[in-house]
């Protein structure tokens, strides 16, 4: 066993760590949440440069080749910085899908595009009654002159108004929540009949609902086998859940290191708060609730390649946990902070909403222990 | 011993609910129901009906302009209000200064502010935390210093609750730096639109502005304006957070959000039905109905020994510990109860007449939880709770 980082891997963490530090100190992000698209394509740009869009893609689509870990120290590092570009959207999620399902031409297409910056991709699954199943589509896909026919609504898209594409999750065939029958799609973000909603998020984020009043599609914007998206879907979906787990560890870890400075130096009754061992003991209890969620998101990481049973149950372990741990942490830096902590000027309240909101990316705590005990 | 409400308090019930019935305007309700921070003409419109009415004050005695109610008559108005979704009933004046004044103040001051109270006339604010002073209230530095018949004012208060409405100010100052540093305060007074005051807002993580940071600058206020001794002001202010104590456990306000929870979870789906039957949900909204039902008879104890002459201890304590608890708990599943629908966040205002993204249900959901992670730390913070519990109940 062995958890060292390679030497690559090593270079990947200092390179996205000084990034995270210096282009996305507190004040620089607080501007950034409030532009148009809340991220900043310049980002984009350089994201592209240092190789980070294609880290986890293989070098003949312009990639480095790298896989769960590497993903792993981008996101812990985008966790710490509070980073809005939509990487995980694009860059594991749309890319895990091309790549697993695209036919040759998609791949040859899109892959180095997404590399190369040049293409930005969102997920549109989630559906007012789906909660968080995958499985429960009522959005539908006709058949219709050798292409598609799309009606229905998308809960929750992220970063839709900047994406280029959006890859859509539609029932083919089957009842609503049927296994199979769900279609993938690729669809332009800019199709006749497709009207958005956009909105900013908790985490200042930009989100969308869609409705698609029957977009037409040609033949190839099929993305892996008809009626048999959800394998998938699921795949694509662990990898990006992965990713927020190791997020969360980034958020975590920066709270704990912002109460620990603070009760070192917050006076009351005299002495510093961190004098008094209530607030000792609260502080080893997010220590723990922190490597707690670090030691499931590396399993999570280094399982994403196994089987999918073995996978699966790693990911909604490592998912279960950092959301419990994620609110934990979060709710108790705010305490410890005092009224501080409630100003909107702090950066801590903003690292909760971000935790917050990644435990329910792709399924809250609860829903990851059920999924996890369905699992045996 | 008996648990169960005569056939005259539930005459009592029907005769409030029968009022606000009529009484409450539907736009105050909507807006209640939407947001924590209403505007202050909100809250005094309804302290104005329920004083045309002779409800202003239903936890004060008659011969103060109260109702003289029981502590079960209290509890079902504050049940039915709640309930019927009424703004609540502002606490600065009722709950806080006005026993103040009532027990420490002279007769002319009580003349003066307690009528106006229930009239829903003034807007009070709390003036105690300051930047360097907060559980450690006792070492406030905002100094009182006598001139002539007046004392002049130096300092900075913080975290001040809708500072920014209020038409007066209690406020902790000190008049002495040489003994114990509990026992140089003074309780004063203050108009807030004495020259020298400045209002600043803080905007808190829901986005809103109801705290604020008040400075003073050479304030001259009234030695009439002070309440009791000068140097007595801890006594009275302790007085005063016994009383902010037993009021704080929320029990109505908490009854109304478990109602709405259980509602959303109707409404919302999990694994194609609905939420409400989701197993691990349902177990988690039955722990808040039951911790909510332990916190109901407990807070009616401690009325009922209230009401038999025994003040609220410090055993009151464990009222704000356990009420704040269930309030962050309710509010937090109420937001994980939407999924998805958490991730909106843009609060649609009167004359916005786009629908609201998601379901309305979801309409200001996160604003409450977030704001009400604060519950643990005013009030004397739930840390701090724990350790009066632990020294004066438990003898540590
Ligand atoms: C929304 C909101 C509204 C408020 N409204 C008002 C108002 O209207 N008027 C007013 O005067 N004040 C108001 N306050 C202030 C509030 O009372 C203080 O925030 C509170 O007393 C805590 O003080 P502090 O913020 O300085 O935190 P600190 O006292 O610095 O505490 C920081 C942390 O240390 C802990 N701690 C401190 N001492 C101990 C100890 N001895 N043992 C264990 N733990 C300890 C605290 O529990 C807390 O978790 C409000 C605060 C908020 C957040
Ligand atoms: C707006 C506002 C509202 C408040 N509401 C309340 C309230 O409702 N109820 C309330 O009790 N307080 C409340 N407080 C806090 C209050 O200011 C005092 O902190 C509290 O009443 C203790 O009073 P004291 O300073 O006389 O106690 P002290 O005897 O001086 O002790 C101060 C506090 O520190 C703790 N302490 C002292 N030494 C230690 C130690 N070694 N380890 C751990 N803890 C220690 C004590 O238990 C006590 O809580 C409020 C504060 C504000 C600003």
């Amino acid at each position: 066993m062995d958890f060292a980082y390679s030497e690559e891997q090593r270079m990947l963490a200092d390179s996205v760590g000084r990034f995270a530090r210096d282009v996305y100190s507190f004040e620089n992000w607080r501007k950034l949440s409030d532009t148009e698209d809340g991220f900043d394509r310049a980002n984009w740009a350089r994201m592209a440069e240092l190789g980070w869009l294609g880290a986890c893609l293989p070098e003949e689509y312009g990639g480095l080749n790298g896989g769960g870990v590497e993903a792993m120290v981008i996101a812990e590092a985008f966790g710490r910085g509070l980073i809005q570009e939509p990487y995980m959207w694009t860059a594991i999620v749309g890319a895990g899908l091309v790549l697993a399902g695209g036919s040759a031409a998609q791949r040859t297409a899109l892959l180095p595009a997404i590399a190369e910056g040049r293409l930005i991709l969102s997920l549109a699954s989630a559906e007012p009654q789906s909660r968080f199943d995958l499985n429960d589509v009522a959005c539908s896909a006709k058949a219709e002159g050798g292409g598609y026919v799309l009606s229905g609504h998308k809960s929750v898209v992220f970063h839709a108004q900047s994406a280029d594409r959006l890859i859509v999750a539609a029932r083919t065939g089957g009842g609503q929540r049927d296994r199979d029958g769900i279609s993938l799609f690729l669809v332009p973000a800019q199709a006749d009949g497709l009207t958005r909603r956009d909105y900013r998020t908790t985490d200042r984020r930009r989100a969308s609902d869609l409705t698609f009043y029957g977009v037409r599609l040609g033949p190839d914007a099929l993305l892996g086998p008809p009626g048999g998206g959800l394998p998938l879907l699921e795949q694509a979906v662990d990898r990006g859940t992965a990713f927020a787990c190791a997020e969360a560890v980034g958020a975590m870890a920066v709270l704990n290191e912002a109460t620990l400075a603070y009760v070192k130096t917050r006076r009351q009754f005299g002495r510093a708060i961190g004098d008094f061992q209530v607030i000792q003991h609260r502080l080893v209890d997010m220590m723990a609730a922190l490597e707690e969620a670090r030691s499931l998101a590396l399993v999570a990481a280094v399982r994403l390649d196994a089987p999918a049973p073995e996978r699966a149950r790693a990911v909604a372990a490592a998912k279960a946990k950092a959301g419990q741990s994620g609110r934990f942490v979060g709710q108790q830096a705010i305490q410890l902070h005092g009224g501080m902590g409630m100003t909107d000027e702090l950066s801590v309240g903003h690292y909760y909403k971000r935790l917050m909101m990644l435990d329910v990316l792709f399924g809250n705590a609860d829903h990851q222990r059920q999924r996890f005990a369905a699992m045996g | 011993m008996d648990l169960e409400y005569s056939a005259a308090e539930r005459a009592f019930r029907e005769e409030v609910r029968a009022f606000i019935k009529t009484a409450l305007p539907d736009d105050l309700r909507r807006r209640a129901g939407q947001t924590q921070h209403l505007d202050r003409e909100d809250y005094l419109a309804w302290q104005r009906i329920l004083h045309a009415r002779g409800w202003g004050a239903p936890s004060w005695p008659v011969e103060l302009g109260g109702t003289g109610w029981t502590p079960a008559q209290r509890h079902i108005f504050d049940e039915e209000c709640a309930e019927a979704g009424a703004p609540p009933q502002l606490p600065f004046g009722l709950a806080m200064v006005g026993p103040v004044i009532a027990t420490y103040g002279t007769e002319a001051q009580k003349a003066r502010f307690l009528p106006r109270i229930v009239a829903g006339l003034d807007w009070w604010c709390q003036g105690y935390s300051e930047p360097g002073s907060g559980s450690d209230l006792a070492s406030l530095k905002t100094r009182a210093e006598t001139d002539g018949d007046d004392y002049v004012v130096n300092g900075h208060k913080i975290w001040t609750t809708q500072a920014h409405f209020a038409d007066w100010m209690f406020c902790l100052v000190r008049t002495d730096g040489s003994g114990k540093p509990q026992d140089g305060i003074t309780f004063l007074l203050i108009d807030m639109k004495t020259p020298g005051i400045t209002v600043r807002p803080i905007i808190s993580i829901d986005g809103a502005h109801s705290l604020n940071e008040v400075f003073f600058d050479n304030v001259r206020v009234p030695r009439d304006n002070r309440v009791g001794e000068e140097g007595r002001g801890w006594t009275y202010a302790k007085f005063l957070l016994g009383n902010e104590r037993t009021s704080i456990a929320g029990v109505a306000a908490s009854k109304k959000r478990l109602h709405r929870l259980k509602e959303i979870a109707r409404a919302e789906f999990a694994g194609g039905r609905p939420l409400i039957e989701n197993l691990p949900f349902r177990d988690r909204i039955a722990q808040a109905e039951i911790d909510l039902m332990a916190l109901e008879f407990t807070n009616l104890r401690v009325l009922a020994d209230e009401s038999a002459g025994k003040g609220p201890g410090p055993e009151a304590s464990l009222l704000k510990i356990l009420g704040t608890n269930l309030q962050q708990a309710i509010n937090e599943l109420a937001v994980e109860a939407l999924g998805y629908y958490a991730n909106p966040y843009e609060a649609l205002h009167d004359g916005d007449n786009r629908s609201p993204v998601g379901p309305v249900h979801a309409e200001g959901l996160m604003e409450a939880h977030l704001y009400f992670r604060a519950a643990s730390i005013y009030g004397g913070s739930n840390e701090i709770q724990r350790n009066v519990i632990a020294k004066m109940v438990l003898g540590l």
